[in-house]
């Protein structure tokens, strides 16, 4: 299988296609609407701010073959902006849309804790999970943000807390995402790629 | 859920190989980056920082090869710096494989780099480096390798780097640095209360206590040291037990 990675001219492209390489699994890059439409298996990465990965979805024209292809089932990985783009809105860009697929808007984490949320921290299982599947209850991930989604949502997974509780995992049907960055946590995340990939092939 | 408090190994590097030495005097060979990244990255430590010393235009190409080389060893965050200058040069110290870009002189000489750097990869990504000299009453600013007074208050400038997009505070005690004598405990509670962003301790680390006295009394996210690790004289695996042991949040690989 080959996931397709949604290159859109930020975030940690390379970081994602090192952890996959190490896991043994290919994977290509695409910023074309065509090359979202064909894709399989679609990843979409993200770091930095959620303006940029909005703004570039639409100038690129992404959004509709992507919405298209989350409609269709194809298996989706969202990653931390990529988490977050799938609500309606963020506080950080208030203006903007965001994809819509999950229902909610992305607020900032309280000025009461260091921010950004940066570092290894646990995440809450509030409900089954196919992407922990395996991972240890204890198991730390790799968190990189000041923005974070609201935990109480049909689709939400687990939930990570820092100053607020919010989701750190999401799931529903064929799509998922992560606020942390599974492509840095080490062998939880190498853990829990693969589970994609197997849950994805 | 609180998170784990952070441990650092730091990579100072010629630009292909890690140098080991005080105040660029006496360098002595300390081993391969990516060799060294592999190992830190299995013992459990929770992010690397690679430095470029020598920073000169020629042998860049080489430490961007070092980066690709040790980023492709690692499951963890990667932070580049040394010789950072301009955006250009943090887009491709990133291109390389880094997460995160630190800047020190360049930051004090041109503050406006600190926002463009943030505007560009996100506050997560930058991280400003402070080399911090006590002086009496205050800690003074030093740059191009602590030689220099940059004739700032550190706790001022670490508020302003902040109040310019940085994400996290890489704090030396140019003091301590080398020192092997601890961390300067006040010099870091000082700043850590005085910014809402991340602290990561640098300088004078090599007992467990002092990395335990980083976390509790000076208030550090993280703690950063380089030779104990390199020759050995500190595992990261048994540092965490030991701080564990302590009642620090600590993260054990899987």
């Amino acid at each position: 299988m080959i996931v397709t990675l949604i290159d859109y001219g930020a975030g940690n492209v390379a970081s994602v296609e090192r952890a996959l390489a190490r896991i043994g699994v290919a994977a290509i890059r695409v910023s074309t609407s065509e090359g979202i439409a064909n894709a399989t298996t679609l990843l979409l990465p993200g770091v930095g701010h959620f303006s940029a990965l909005i703004r570039a979805l639409d100038e690129k024209a992404l959004r509709q073959p992507l919405l298209e292809a989350i409609a269709r089932g194809v298996p989706f990985l969202g990653i931390c902006l990529g988490l977050q783009a799938l609500y309606e809105s963020s506080d950080e860009a208030p203006t903007l849309q965001g994809l819509g697929v999950l229902p909610g808007r992305v607020s900032a984490l309280p000025p009461t804790v260091k921010l950004p949320h940066m570092g290894w921290n646990r995440v809450r299982s509030t409900a089954p999970s196919r992407l922990l599947r395996g991972v240890p209850l204890d198991a730390y991930f790799y968190f990189a943000h000041s923005f974070a989604a609201p935990p109480a949502n049909a689709s939400t997974a687990a939930t990570c807390a820092h100053g607020v509780e919010f989701t750190a995992v999401t799931e529903q049907g064929n799509l998922f995402a992560t606020q942390f960055h599974p492509e840095k946590s080490g062998d939880a995340g190498a853990l829990l790629l693969r589970n994609f990939v197997s849950l994805a092939a | 859920m609180t998170l784990a408090r952070r441990i650092i190994p730091c990579l100072d590097t010629d630009g292909a190989r890690v140098v080991k030495g005080i105040n660029f005097i006496g360098l002595r060979d300390a081993g391969d980056p990516a060799e060294l990244a592999a190992r830190y990255n299995a013992e459990g430590a929770d992010e690397l920082i690679v430095l470029d010393i020598a920073a000169s235009r020629d042998r860049r190409p080489t430490f961007l090869e070092t980066i690709r080389r040790v980023a492709a060893e690692l499951a963890i965050p990667l932070t580049a710096g040394g010789g950072i200058r301009a955006l250009e040069d943090a887009r491709a110290v990133v291109r390389a494989g880094a997460d995160k870009i630190t800047v020190n002189t360049a930051a004090v000489e041109q503050p406006e780099l600190i926002s463009q750097l943030s505007e560009e990869f996100g506050a997560q990504a930058v991280v400003l480096a402070i080399d911090a000299k006590h002086e009496t009453g205050n800690w003074d600013v030093r740059i191009r390798g602590g030689r220099d007074s940059a004739h700032l208050d550190a706790i001022a400038w670490a508020q302003k780097g902040v109040e310019l997009g940085a994400g996290e505070i890489l704090l030396t005690s140019v003091d301590r640095d080398g020192t092997q004598s601890g961390f300067d405990v006040p010099l870091t509670a000082g700043i850590s209360r005085a910014v809402s962003v991340p602290v990561i301790a640098s300088g004078g680390a090599k007992l467990p206590e002092h990395f335990l006295q980083a976390f509790s009394e000076g208030e550090a996210d993280a703690a950063l040291a380089a030779s104990i690790f390199h020759d050995g004289t500190q595992s990261i695996r048994s540092l965490k037990q030991f701080l564990a042991q302590s009642g620090i949040p600590v993260r054990f690989p899987c």
